[in-house]
Formats: structure tokens, sequence, C-alpha cells
């Protein structure tokens, strides 16, 4: 049989071998072994260093590059899309009439004329107003190589091009392949072991069994992302017996936050491989996964919470009050619902850093599997988590 | 923001107009007699009010049919927030009620009458104790309304 295969097909057959036996070392050395202990070897420091260093001399090229040419390279930043008076703000006029009307010795100032202040004001806040601002991704000042996130591109010299495909050859080629098997490997194993840790019975040991593999599958998710998370404030961590609220900007918030200690999420039980996910996770620990009829009974949701909550073996709830995402530059008006419970609330604030990839997810453009595969093709995912202090209704 | 059509709800959840005192009458002049939806060409229609007159065609003849944003029609728009069942007069207790929603609740009632009775007086020419749109828009003759009506858009 051997002779049938030409020594080609043999060396052939033996580097896949062995570059398979390097590769299931790394993946198990450099990832799932500190995945589960929770230790981390630093590189990622080293990575996003080395990217910051090189962004920083290709902003330098380019704005020397602009000043030979002599053009503008940054566009403005422009505050609306309608000329707003520098008059007085509506709040300030409102107090204007007002204050005036209190004077009892004064003739309060009006005429038929005041309308018309209101009445643009009001035009004015319907063209430009703050919320829709918050709908659309933020622009970045410098470039980071991912043309994706920069309007003013165009071509500037021969050596940022070189750069840039370099960039899109390594992303593409190299990081992307490895974040997808490594997050494949990472959630199989993470549905295997849950189911397994499912079935024994319910005591301590299992509650920490539990834990552990639930770390380690968020974990692995974020190295999967290349993700480097700093956290502030520690001794704001929840707690087992409230609820956590954060702001929403990525359908990945929940990993992040979760890469720290473990929460119990809430949501709708969807279909498919995302639906098999949420049922192994709740086979080994409380999560509150909502049929879809369930969800409209607005009762049976806060039953569920409060006695969720009430249990103080269970993890603490993870509630994302606006409901939506938002990108990442200011918070929406909170959905008061998650807050009726009327238990401790600890609030938590996510900042993303937009140098690296934007994670924001604006689900009109893209679907999700456009958004995941966008995230994984971008350079790393850096941010912050600040603990705030708790909080408990008066 | 816009989808296609539109119902008052959207408006109202806009912060800085839910604290407009003219909020509510604002967004009433966007909704065509006792609809509850607007599409977009009835939006532009209302919002055409306010584009700014150019130069060139304030010299010109009024031609038939007068531009949306002229000076009259931008009088009018104003003058249909005060009168709220368009009768095409404003009577005392329109006026009272846009005078209440302008100057909120620290004035008493007798205070707001006067400065409605002291307004009425002064615009009335034909004694009806009813302002009228001509009446309106004599009062209104000196004020700047091309400048104080007007949107302009950045580039």
């Amino acid at each position: 049989m051997d002779c049938f295969m030409s020594p080609a097909d043999e060396l052939l057959s033996q580097y896949l071998g062995l570059s398979i036996n390097v590769w299931l070392t790394l993946v198990f050395g450099f990832l799932i072994v500190p995945a589960v202990l929770g230790v981390s070897f630093g590189i990622h420091k080293y990575y996003t260093r080395t990217l910051l260093c090189i962004f920083e001399w290709a902003t330098l090229q380019m704005e020397l590059n602009a000043q030979e040419k002599n053009h503008q390279l940054y566009r403005h930043y422009t505050n609306g899309i309608v000329s707003k008076m520098p008059d007085s703000t509506l709040r300030q006029e409102i107090q204007d009439l007002r204050r005036t009307a209190d004077c009892l010795s004064l003739e309060p100032r009006f005429d038929l004329a005041d309308v018309f202040f209101f009445c643009r004001k009001g035009l004015e806040s319907i063209l430009d107003d703050d919320v829709t601002k918050c709908f659309s991704a933020q622009e970045l000042e410098s470039w980071n190589l991912l043309t994706r996130s920069n309007l003013n591109f165009r071509y500037i010299s021969l050596k940022l091009l070189a750069l840039w495909v370099l960039g899109v050859v390594i992303r593409y080629c190299v990081l992307l392949p490895f974040r997808v098997t490594v997050a494949v490997t990472g959630i199989f194993l993470f549905i295997v072991l849950s189911t397994v840790v499912g079935f024994l019975p319910s005591t301590k040991l299992r509650r920490y069994l539990s834990d552990t593999v639930h770390l380690m599958g968020y974990r692995l998710c974020v190295r999967s992302l290349s993700g480097v998370i700093t956290y502030h404030n520690r001794e704001n961590k929840p707690k087992n017996d409230g609820i956590c609220v954060a702001n929403h900007t990525t359908p990945i918030d929940g990993i992040i936050l979760a890469n720290d200690r473990c929460y119990s999420l809430v949501g709708q039980l969807h279909g498919g491989l995302l639906g098999m996910i949420q049922r192994a996770m709740a086979k080994s620990s409380p999560h509150i996964w909502f049929e879809r009829a369930e969800v409209k009974d607005r009762h049976l949701v806060a039953k569920r919470l409060r006695d969720h909550v009430a249990d103080e073996n269970k993890h603490p709830v993870l509630i994302f009050p606006e409901g939506t995402c938002v990108n990442n530059t200011s918070v929406m008006m909170f959905k008061k619902g998650s807050f009726e419970i009327g238990c401790t609330v600890y609030p938590a604030a996510i900042k993303y850093d937009s140098r690296f990839g934007d994670a924001f997810w604006n689900s009109s453009q893209s679907g999700l599997v456009g958004y995941l595969l966008r995230l994984m093709s971008s350079w790393a995912i850096v941010c912050s988590v600040w603990y705030l202090p708790p909080m408990n209704r008066k | 923001m816009f989808s296609d059509i539109n119902s008052r709800e959207d408006f109202q959840r806009i912060p800085e107009l839910a604290i407009n005192p003219l909020g509510d009458r604002i967004i009433n002049a966007f909704f065509p007699e006792g609809e509850d939806q607007v599409n977009f060409k009835g939006f532009m229609r209302t919002l055409a009010h306010f584009r700014p007159i150019e130069d060139n065609e304030k010299n010109k003849n009024p031609p038939a049919n007068e531009p949306l944003n002229s000076r009259t029609n931008k009088l009018l728009f104003a003058f249909r927030l005060y009168d709220l069942d368009r009768d095409d007069k404003i009577s005392r207790d329109e006026l009272l009620q846009v005078l209440r929603m302008m100057v909120g609740v620290n004035i008493s009632d007798d205070q707001l009458g006067s400065i409605a009775d002291r307004t009425i007086q002064e615009a009335d020419t034909n004694g009806d104790s009813c302002i009228s749109f001509q009446e309106f828009m004599k009062v209104l003759e000196k004020v700047d309304v091309e400048q104080k009506m007007s949107i302009r858009f950045l580039h």
C-alpha cells in the first residue's frame, strides 16, 4: 500500500500530522488550561501595545503626507445637521418667561411673537435630536488600518497601502481561522461539560464545578475574540442577592461581564445552535430563559425574577435596561421593568476602546453572523468595565 | 429616525420636544385633520413652512399659488398653534391656554386673565374680543418673521 503513495504525499501527510499536533498542544497549553485556571500569560497586552505603535506610525505618515500636499486630513466634527442659533437655550428661555411672570410688581412680558421661538426650537429638536445620534457608529480620529472605520480613506502612499494589505492578510488569513477554531472548540467543550455537570446531584460540589465550567466557557469566548478587559473597582463586584445592570453596546456584553464572575442571564429561548447552548447552560446553572409566549406576561417575568433573587445560592441576574444596542457614546433612557423587583442594584459601566475594532452592532446594517465575522476579523476587543457602588430603593 | 409612517408616539419620544411648552401643538401641526399617522410627504409639507425665504423671492410678485414658506404662510402656521378649533379666530380661552402652557403654574388665574385681556385689547380692531388672522398679522408686522421661523441646514 505504501509504495502507491509518492514521496511528496508522504511528506505532506507527515507535515500535516506534525502541525496538527503542534496546534493542539498550543491550543491546550495556551488557551484551555489558562482558561480553566483563570491565569493569563499577558500575551494580549504586548500585542495591543505593538498594535498601538504601528497605528501611531501610520497616523504620523498620513499627517506628514497631508502637510506636504496641503489638504485637510480630518473632517470637521459636525455638531448636527441644522444650524442652531447661538441665542438662549430652551430651558433658559422658559425660565426667563416664568421668572418675569413671578414678579408681581413688574408686568410679565409676553407678546404674541413669543410663540415663534418655541416653535422653531421644537422643529429643530424634531430634525436633529440627541437620540438618533446614538444609533450610528462613532467616527475615529485616527486610522486603525481597518478601512471600514475611517470614512476619509484614500490612497496616501505606497508604504501605507502595503501596510494595509499586510494587515488584511494577517487579519483574514491568520487571525480569523485561529479565532473561529478556538470559538468552536470552546463552545463544544462548554456544551459537553455543562451537560455532564448537570447530571450531578445538587450539592456544593456541583455548584463549584458548574461555576468553573461556565467561567471556562466565557473566558474561551473572550480569548477567541482577542479580548483585553480591564476591571476597575472590583470591590463593588455584584453579590448573590441582587441584579446587575449595564449599558448595552454589543451582543457580547454579557460575556465580557461574565468573564469575572458568573451571572444568571435572562432572555428569550431561541431555536437552533443558540437554543442548544442556552439549554446546555440551563442544565448546570439556573438561568432564566423564557418561552416566546411567556415574554408578554409581565407579572410572570417579575415573579420569576423575584424568586431567583430571593435565593442566596443563585447568581445575580444580568439585565440590560436600555433594551437595545447603542453606539457606546451615550446612554439611552432605561426601561423601568427591571427595577420594579425592589432588590439591590449593582450598576456596571462598559466602555469599548474603538481603536482596535468597533464592537457596536447596528442591527439594521448587518445580521448577527455578519457582525460576528466582522468582530473576529478586527484587531482586538479592548474594553474597560467599571463596577459602580450598589444601590437600593429608598 | 423616520420610517414610512409615523405616529404621535414617535414624536413624543424626543426629550427636547417633551419639555417644550408647545410640544404637543407642534406635533399636532404635522398631522392632517383628524388623522393619526403622517407619511414622509406630509412631514415635508409641514417642514416646508420653515424654509428660509430666498432674497430674490422677496421682490417677486406673489404668484397664484403662494409658496409654503412665504411670510403669510409662516404666520398662518403660528396662528394655528393658538387656534385649536380652527375657526380662524383666537378666542380669549385659547389665548389663556397657550399662556398657561408658556408661563407655568406659578402665576394666578387673575393675572393670566389680565395679560390675555391686554393682549386682545391691543390687537383687536373690530371689537369682537377675538384675534382674527388679519389682526394677528397686523400686530406682528414689525417682527422679523423670516428670521425667527426659518431653519437653515448645515452642509
